[in-house]
């Protein structure tokens, strides 16, 4: 609160960031993509191994896999990655239930339901994924119509010089946020991240996600001969999950430095306060 | 003030959410009569989209010689112990016999040699264990369209009931039988076949012997094994669990498109 009113103080400006729309369906996405990745994990659990091509079990080689083996009595969790074995017992291959260390790929504390049930990981997996695609239809109409992705997320042509970016990306790693004028758009990261996440990173998990449907696959079979067969997509879509992981702990740390009532305000009310420069 | 207010509502609407992600109340959300109704929703709207996108007869990617799979895992029931089958078994099914019945205007049994000995249509499909593993195989056998319109169904026919000779979790009132269903648009699809030959070969004990349902364009608990009877009925409800599938009355979608 201080900060805000100090700014206040020295002249801060109000202005309207986020329009109503955008903000709805930002946090019905929010909901929409943490139950996705807690019940993708329970499905996971059902068969905690990756392969690459068109088809892929136990016989054959999976590239991704955790696994329990016993040792001297105990439990013990592995995971592997290529030909690399970790032990990764706790968390990965083996965890506790009920104070039990029992087999299961993610821990219980990481799926949706906490126990093993795959119906119910389905259930809620597929709701919320609808709910997604309904979203994001509303959302992407909504950006074209109104011009907020030409306005708001497409960047300039002098915004993608190699000095431009080259200056951001090191204010960025001084965590010196943009204020002034500057702070009334997103800067060439923010813009840049957010079109990788808009038309690359979602349309990606929704098409590799139909493209482990047998009955999708007989509506486009092409989608198949794009990400090499549906277990390449099951993969795809599990990396491509945990790129946007990494986006969203990115997204709440920048959230978090550049101030994080300002930024909660803006994505709830709609209104950001802009502090003036720094006088030099 | 509309600010507060979205604010407020967007509290509540935090907290629940949390609540629904396993802070506290997770799974007593998931066991919700309520939820589980609601979730529903999904596998209708996934069901109508698909079969809009589909048409009737959209078909199964079929792959060739060089995609099978090297080791076909078997999966659910591997061999079933109930003496009938077991005598089946040791008499190569030369006794064993399919029945057709149900609403159709000509009931009829067929012999492995019968079904053997009618046009057969051969595939090579995915088959995508709702697990999330796949695996590639070659199959021989009989258009299920081709029997039942030898048989002749009934007008209020609706599905397709296909029971099983494993009983695949015991049970005192017999609800354990393995059994599954499909609608006529499956039933009379190109693809779907009884097959009796796999990879070239007599189907094997693990993988349903004498003789399994491949429907291509769904997931692999729906390609019942060890089949004994089909049956068409007008509705699902009496049968088992009354859901249309062994693993559909524990809680698995009906529509395995997805």
């Amino acid at each position: 609160m201080a900060t805000i009113d100090a700014g206040a103080a020295t002249g801060r400006t109000v202005i309207y960031r986020h329009s109503l729309l955008v903000r709805l369906s930002h946090w019905v996405n929010v909901l929409c993509m943490t139950v996705l990745l807690f019940s993708g994990l329970q499905i996971f659990n059902a068969h905690p191994a990756l392969y690459w091509g068109q088809y892929g079990a136990d016989n054959d080689p999976s590239f991704i896999s955790t696994e329990a083996v016993e040792d001297g009595g105990k439990a013990k969790g592995l995971t592997h990655v290529g030909s690399l074995t970790f032990d990764t017992t706790g968390f990965l291959g083996v965890s506790d239930v009920d104070g039990e260390a029992t087999a299961r790929g993610f821990p219980e504390w990481l799926t949706i339901p906490s126990y093993q049930d795959l119906a119910s990981g389905r259930r809620w997996h597929f709701f919320f994924a609808w709910l997604f695609v309904i979203n994001g239809f509303i959302y992407l109409a909504y950006g074209l119509l109104s011009r907020h992705f030409r306005r708001d997320l497409l960047p300039a042509r002098d915004e993608l010089t190699p000095a431009h970016i080259g200056h951001e990306i090191v204010n960025h790693a001084r965590l010196r946020f943009a204020k002034g004028p500057e702070a009334r758009h997103y800067n060439t990261l923010q813009k840049l991240t957010y079109v990788a996440v808009i038309v690359l990173l979602l349309p990606l998990m929704i098409l590799t996600g139909l493209t482990m449907s047998p009955g999708f696959n007989a509506v486009a079979p092409w989608l198949l001969d794009v990400f090499g067969g549906r277990q390449s997509a099951r993969t795809i879509h599990f990396l491509t999950a945990f790129s946007l992981v990494a986006f969203v702990v990115l997204h709440v740390a920048m959230v978090i430095l550049s101030g994080v009532f300002n930024n909660l305000r803006s994505m709830i009310t709609g209104y950001y306060a802009i502090e003036q420069e720094d006088k030099k | 003030m509309s600010s507060i207010l979205t604010r407020r509502r967007f509290l509540i609407g935090a907290t629940m959410t949390a609540s629904a992600l396993g802070l506290s109340g997770c799974d007593a959300l998931v066991e919700s009569d309520r939820t589980k109704s609601v979730l529903r929703i999904a596998e209708g709207l996934s069901m109508k989209t698909q079969r809009f996108l589909l048409g009737d007869n959209a078909l199964a990617r079929e792959f060739t010689e060089a995609d099978l799979s090297p080791v076909f895992r078997a999966n659910g029931t591997s061999m079933p112990d109930n003496p009938q089958y077991l005598d089946w078994m040791n008499r190569q099914f030369s006794t064993w016999k399919l029945e057709i019945g149900g609403l159709v205007e000509k009931p009829m049994q067929l012999s492995l040699a019968d079904l053997k000995a009618l046009p057969a249509r051969t595939q090579i499909t995915r088959h995508d264990c709702v697990e999330g593993w796949s695996a590639i195989g070659k199959w021989t056998g009989v258009p299920l369209g081709a029997l039942l319109k030898t048989v002749g169904l009934k007008p209020e026919a609706r599905y397709i009931v296909f029971h099983c000779a494993d009983e695949y979790e015991k049970s005192l009132d017999g609800s354990g039988w393995y059994y599954e269903s499909i609608d006529l648009v499956d039933a009379f699809h190109p693809q779907t076949i009884l097959a009796h030959t796999m990879n070239g070969r007599d189907l094997e004990v693990a993988h349903g012997a004498p003789l399994r349902l491949r429907v291509e364009r769904q997931l692999g608990y729906k390609q019942a094994k060890y089949l004994t009877r089909i049956e068409a009925v007008a509705d699902l409800g009496r049968l088992y669990g009354g859901k249309g599938g062994f693993w559909e009355d524990r809680g698995y979608e009906w529509y395995a498109g997805i």
